[in-house]
């Protein structure tokens, strides 16, 4: 029986990034992400069993070192973390929360990571992305649901010129394809 | 070649640069600056065009986006446009132009024959003419008038160009870059507002790239626009967008802008787009978007060299083009004096001005009458001639009676009209704001109302540079405190109308001759004439919308810029009504006519769409497969052989499975992790089934449905833990599922402790499946006892997969016994591959949805959305079974007890079978009880089901359907009749179990 338990593949695999010349966009590599839902009265002992405390104002997304929480809904918060760690979060998160109730859901390949950085950042993401990305409307750690044209994406400021984007997995290589172009047509 | 009619100074633009343009296969010479319709002018050209129902020769009209007449097709092959005003081309070198609607030329058009016939085409010639025979209507009259009555052709290949989109928000966006929109922009800028302002021409100025004399804060008009645009520009708040046409005003303060990249370029820039829209969301909208000139209305008003008095007057002051040598103006406001004298200045010979009032004594006038230009009051044109350039016309004295004198001949090549000036409203009426009617200036004006938005200068009444100047510092500081709040408190109240206003017309002008004659147009681009109007008053259209659908003016692709306040006038008029009582018609989007690429932007070839693939695509692509489309997804169908068609290649896969072992990727089923203490108790009410007594490790098949009882999904769920539920729903429920589940737990249920994550995307899932399948899973797993005894029909486990994390259901949907492997998507490809390793190399088949939809059929199992629509319950198609009789509540068991859904007549699921084992049932075919026979072949015949699923089994050697037939339980074993073209077909009803009824494979 061959191992493959590291024989991945990306859905963005050959697509490529950045094409334009602005090289504006990049794919993320692997990471863990878990949906932790729960009430909001679990979140103190997710912070101190995760190593993040998730933000409860909305849209607001909490980063310490590698981990990250970001908050998508009143009972709904992101997890990231390095790849591969997500079993060792799923086992501490039970034991620092049991007896308490919530959901804890492995969605690593459920997604994919894009980047879209630097001063055509903005202008990029709102070829497809309606929202208002003015860096006082849409400021450092703002995170939310959005659409990318046809397809929804979490979309996340992670500093001034720079934007992280989760898509579904099958709608990835729209986004990125969306965002090559976007790119070439500024 | 240079151009005649080119001063040799003044004008924006730059005569170092010399530009080529071919008009209709001649060369003309024009330079850098010009527009297509300037560089006409400059060459002397005035005809361009043939109108479009009397192909009457047409000239240059007007200056901007307003003009009706010079619509001409731009470019060729890929890259060609009809349609385009030639006011707003701007003119590139090498340009290639062509006029429209004449045929053989512009200058000798056969079409024209059309003005002689006139009198048979009258206002709604088509409903009243051509009526007879019947069936000419369709084959020849609609054809003909169709290819005779017409603009531009579309162009024939695909467009070479791209297109794309901006979102955009800002404080305050300012349509209309003139002297009242720059205002708005400085003020709004100032106080802190994000701005964009956009402007429709090349050039940002408006009015002002016009203004030769006047003067701004001591500053010459051109100094003080230079000065403001380069404060714009160095503001980070200030966005400006000239060649940009707000088109639409839409809810919320959307504004659609276009923005036109690289017509204005030489040569077609190869992977840049041609035009973006923007979708601006705004705070606050200040609209200075100006006034349209009016023209007047008489006898023959329409001959090329013809045109609006301050639009010759912009193309002198703007380009430096004298668009005549002799000429007459005709007028009824004081801005035709101002036209006047500036070509006087200019050496053009101004023959006459005749104003139609009695009496003109605005400070345009004294400053006419005072360079000692000729002024006839109270005169009027009665005809004018001249085939392709007006060569006179004929004026004649209007006495205070109205009563009109005696003619004289004036010789002139080109006639300047004046008749007012209309606020451009467009975007105010779309936003929804309210118009008054203004007497004195015959103008409907805004008047409030519409959230968000105000208008600025001229486009609210406001004329004059200085008051418009200051109309736009209040509208641009409203606005910005609007949106932005901050210590301005400046109030945006309209500056007092001047009390001497003169200058309004809207009637036509008298004359001597027979009104139900002459063609004084009204609507210049659908060729309306004042006595079509006329015409559908007496015909008894009363309304405005409707006397404008039934003349067609204001319908043209102009929407009436020109035309609207006149035909409005003239009805009033007719229908003795006050112009306010006969209203307005209604203001539509697109201002001018916008791209269908810019509207489709990125979304053409790849981008069309999401195209949504399973982690196998590449493989199955790579080995054949033929894709289905199921919603965004592609679903390989099937995976022929050398040269196997679809029925053979299905036959073999169905064969594969039933006989040894089969592998099929079932990625893009749905898939909801529901997790938490109050689980079990969530999915009690969501599904029909119970699922509190369900052990951690099994499965069971649920079913759910809508409120009103009929199915909504089904799937195969499994239950990891106590707390933990693994979902599965249809490939293409998988969204709306998720959403009904959502909004039960959230506004129903919000006490339960349970939560729903989407895992769709997580798994990727590999249906193994047929006899061999344990075998082929033996090699593969080595954590989990796959026997019958550990692991029965309807179980799951959590183990790995070639060392993969994965969660293996024995699950079927093909009657077999049979695996899912559910591994993380990413793996996905390689454990596809580790199966098809251990696959006996004699046996193992890859097989597609079309194979999968065979063997479920052979079984009977449904499909929700084929097999089912909108109205079946789970009875219907037998699946009471799966209900829990014991629980108290679940969606739509209330429903189900109206008696209409337990009435025994109700369309059940059946099987059928064909008299002929090789005839094949079309799906959606109807059913009928009595076999037709030839004496009532076409009688009616009631309807009592339909075919849902129709396929030919391999296994079972026949065609074989699922149909829902109207008490189909009960009539197992009876004959009935499925009528087609070719003949009704008998078939005999079935249990829809075709194969292995007791389920003795699926325990194998």
């Amino acid at each position: 029986m061959p191992d493959l338990s590291q024989a991945r593949r990306s859905v963005l695999e050959g697509l490529g990034s950045s094409d334009g010349a602005h090289g504006a966009l990049s794919l993320l590599p692997p990471i863990s992400r878990l949906i932790f839902r729960g009430r909001i009265s679990t979140i103190g002992r997710v912070a101190a069993a995760f190593g993040v405390e998730p933000a409860m104002e909305p849209c607001r997304a909490a980063v310490s070192g590698e981990r990250a929480a970001l908050w998508l809904g009143p009972d709904e918060w992101l997890l990231l973390a390095r790849e591969g760690e997500a079993p060792a979060i799923i086992g501490r998160l039970a034991d620092a929360l049991a007896p308490l109730s919530y959901s804890l859901v492995d969605v690593s390949h459920r997604q994919v990571g894009l980047k879209v950085t630097g001063e055509d950042a903005q202008a990029i993401l709102n070829a497809g992305c309606p929202l208002d990305l003015d860096r006082h409307a849409f400021p450092i750690g703002m995170c939310t649901r959005t659409l990318l044209q046809k397809t929804e994406i979490v979309l996340w400021r992670v500093a001034e010129a720079a934007f992280q984007l989760e898509v579904a997995r099958s709608f990835a290589p729209y986004a990125l394809r969306f965002l090559q172009q976007a790119e070439r047509d500024l | 070649m240079s151009a005649p009619f080119r001063l040799g100074a003044g004008g924006r633009i730059d005569r170092s640069r010399k530009l080529r343009f071919w008009l209709d296969r001649k060369a003309y010479e024009g330079v850098a600056g010009d527009t297509l319709a300037s560089a006409l002018l400059a060459n002397g050209v005035h005809l361009v065009g043939r109108s479009f129902k009397y192909h009457r020769p047409r000239g240059i009209m007007a200056a901007g986006s307003d003009e009706p007449n010079a619509l001409v097709s731009v470019g060729s092959g890929s890259r060609f446009t009809p349609n385009l005003r030639a006011t707003q081309v701007e003119l590139t070198d090498g340009l290639v132009a062509q006029s429209q609607n004449r045929w053989p030329s512009l200058g000798r058009d056969f079409g024209a024959l059309n003005d002689v016939f006139s009198p048979l085409f009258p206002a709604g010639f088509y409903y009243k003419t051509f009526m007879w025979p019947k069936s000419a209507w369709k084959r020849i009259y609609e054809p003909k008038i169709r290819a005779m009555a017409g603009l531009g052709r579309a162009p024939t290949l695909p467009d070479s160009d791209t297109y794309t989109q901006r979102y955009a928000h800002c404080d305050a966006l300012i349509v209309g870059a003139g002297p009242a929109g720059i205002a708005a922009a400085l003020a709004a800028e100032a106080h802190g507002a994000r701005v964009i302002l956009c402007d429709e021409q090349a050039e940002l100025g408006g009015s002002l790239l016009a203004e030769t004399k006047a003067t701004i804060d001591g500053k010459e008009a051109s100094a003080w626009l230079s000065d403001a645009l380069s404060r714009l520009s160095h503001s980070p708040n200030v966005r400006w967008l000239s060649r940009t046409t707000a088109f639409g005003c839409f809810p919320h303060n959307m504004v659609g802008l276009a923005e036109r990249l690289t017509d204005h370029l030489p040569s077609p820039s190869e992977g840049r787009p041609r035009e973006r829209l923007w979708q601006v969301r705004a705070k606050e909208v200040v609209l200075a978007t100006g006034a349209l000139e009016r023209p007047l209305v008489f006898p023959d008003n329409d001959r090329p060299g013809i045109m609006l008095a301050d639009a010759a007057r912009q193309y002198l002051a703007r380009y430096a083009v004298k668009p005549g040598t002799r000429v007459v103006v005709v007028t009824a406001h004081d801005q035709a004096y101002r036209a006047a004298t500036e070509l006087a200045e200019a050496g053009v010979e101004i023959a006459a001005i005749l104003d139609i009032r009695q009496d003109a004594s605005g400070s345009w006038a004294e400053q006419a009458r005072g360079a000692g230009l000729h002024i006839l009051s109270s005169t009027t044109i009665c005809a004018t001639s001249g085939r392709h350039r007006v060569s006179s016309v004929e004026i004649a004295p209007v006495g205070r009676d109205g009563k009109v004198g005696p003619r004289s001949r004036l010789a002139c090549d080109l006639v300047l009209m004046c008749g007012g000036f209309t606020p451009a409203i467009h975007l105010f009426s779309q936003a929804r704001g309210k118009l008054r009617f203004e007497e004195r200036l015959n103008a409907f004006l805004p008047d409030g109302g519409a959230e968000g938005v105000r208008c600025a200068g001229a486009s609210r009444g406001i004329f004059g540079l200085d008051a418009a100047i200051a109309d736009g510092v209040a509208a641009g500081e409203a606005a910005a405190r609007d949106a932005v709040g901050g210590g301005v408190e400046a109030a945006h109240s309209p500056v007092p109308l001047p009390k001497d206003l003169d200058g309004r017309r809207l009637d036509p002008l008298p004359h001597d001759r027979s009104p139900h004659r002459v063609k004084a147009f009204v609507d210049f681009q659908n060729d309306v004439t004042a006595k079509d109007v006329k015409l559908a008053v007496r015909e008894g259209f009363r309304s405005i919308e409707h006397i404008k659908r039934y003349t067609t003016t204001g319908m043209a692709t102009d929407q009436g810029k020109t035309s609207n306040m006149n035909a409005l006038g003239i009805a009033a008029s007719a229908l003795d009504k006050p112009l306010p009582d006969v209203g307005l018609t209604t203001f539509r989007m697109p201002y001018t006519p916008v791209t269908f690429g810019t509207f489709a932007g990125v979304a053409r070839g790849e981008l069309f769409d999401p195209v949504r693939v399973t982690p196998t695509h590449d493989w199955a692509s790579a080995h054949g497969a033929v894709f289905e489309d199921v919603g965004q997804w592609k679903r390989a169908r099937y995976f022929p052989l050398k040269d196997e068609d679809m029925h053979r290649a299905v036959a073999r896969e169905c064969q594969a499975v039933r006989q040894s072992v089969g592998v099929f990727d079932a990625s893009t089923l749905g898939k909801i992790e529901i997790v938490g203490p109050d689980a079990a108790e969530f999915m009690n009410r969501i599904y029909v089934n119970p699922w509190s007594r369900l052990e951690p490790g099994r499965c069971r098949y649920g079913v759910m449905l809508r409120e009103d009882g009929s199915i909504l999904d089904d799937g195969v769920v499994g239950r990891l833990a106590a707390d933990r539920f693994h979902v599965t729903t249809t490939t293409g429920g998988a969204a709306q599922v998720l959403n009904h589940m959502e909004d039960f737990l959230q506004t129903e249920w919000s006490g339960l402790d349970c939560w729903l994550t989407s895992t769709t995307e997580q798994w990727a899932v590999i249906a193994v499946q047929g006899p061999d399948s344990r075998k082929i899973l033996e090699r593969l797993v080595d954590d989990i006892d796959l026997s019958a005894a550990a692991m029965p029909h309807m179980s799951v486990r959590e183990g790995h997969v070639c060392g993969v994390p994965a969660r293996v259901f024995r699950v079927s949907f093909t009657g077999e016994l049979g695996f899912e492997i559910n591994v993380p998507a990413d793996h996905g490809r390689a454990v596809w591959q580790a199966v098809l390793d251990a696959g006996f190399s004699r046996s193992l088949t890859p097989y597609g949805t079309e194979a999968m939809h065979v063997m479920r059929a052979e079984k009977g199992y449904i499909i929700v959305g084929q097999d089912t629509d909108g109205t079946v319950t789970a009875d219907d198609v037998g699946l009471s079974w799966a209900i829990g009789k014991t629980k108290k509540d679940f969606v739509g068991k209330r429903s189900l007890a109206r008696p209409a859904l337990s009435d025994p007549g109700r369309k059940q699921l059946v099987g059928l079978v064909t008299e002929d084992p090789e005839l094949v049932l079309e799906e959606g075919a109807q059913i009928i009880a009595e076999e037709p026979t030839a004496s009532h072949r076409s009688a009616p015949h009631k309807m009592i089901g339909h075919v849902t699923s129709s396929y030919f089994s391999a296994t079972l050697g026949r065609g074989i359907a699922l149909a829902m037939v109207a008490g189909g339980r009960r009539r197992m074993g009876e004959t009935l009749y499925v009528p087609m073209p070719e003949g009704s077909i008998k078939a005999v009803v079935t249990n829809p179990v075709f194969l292995d009824p007791e389920g003795k494979r699926l325990d194998a």
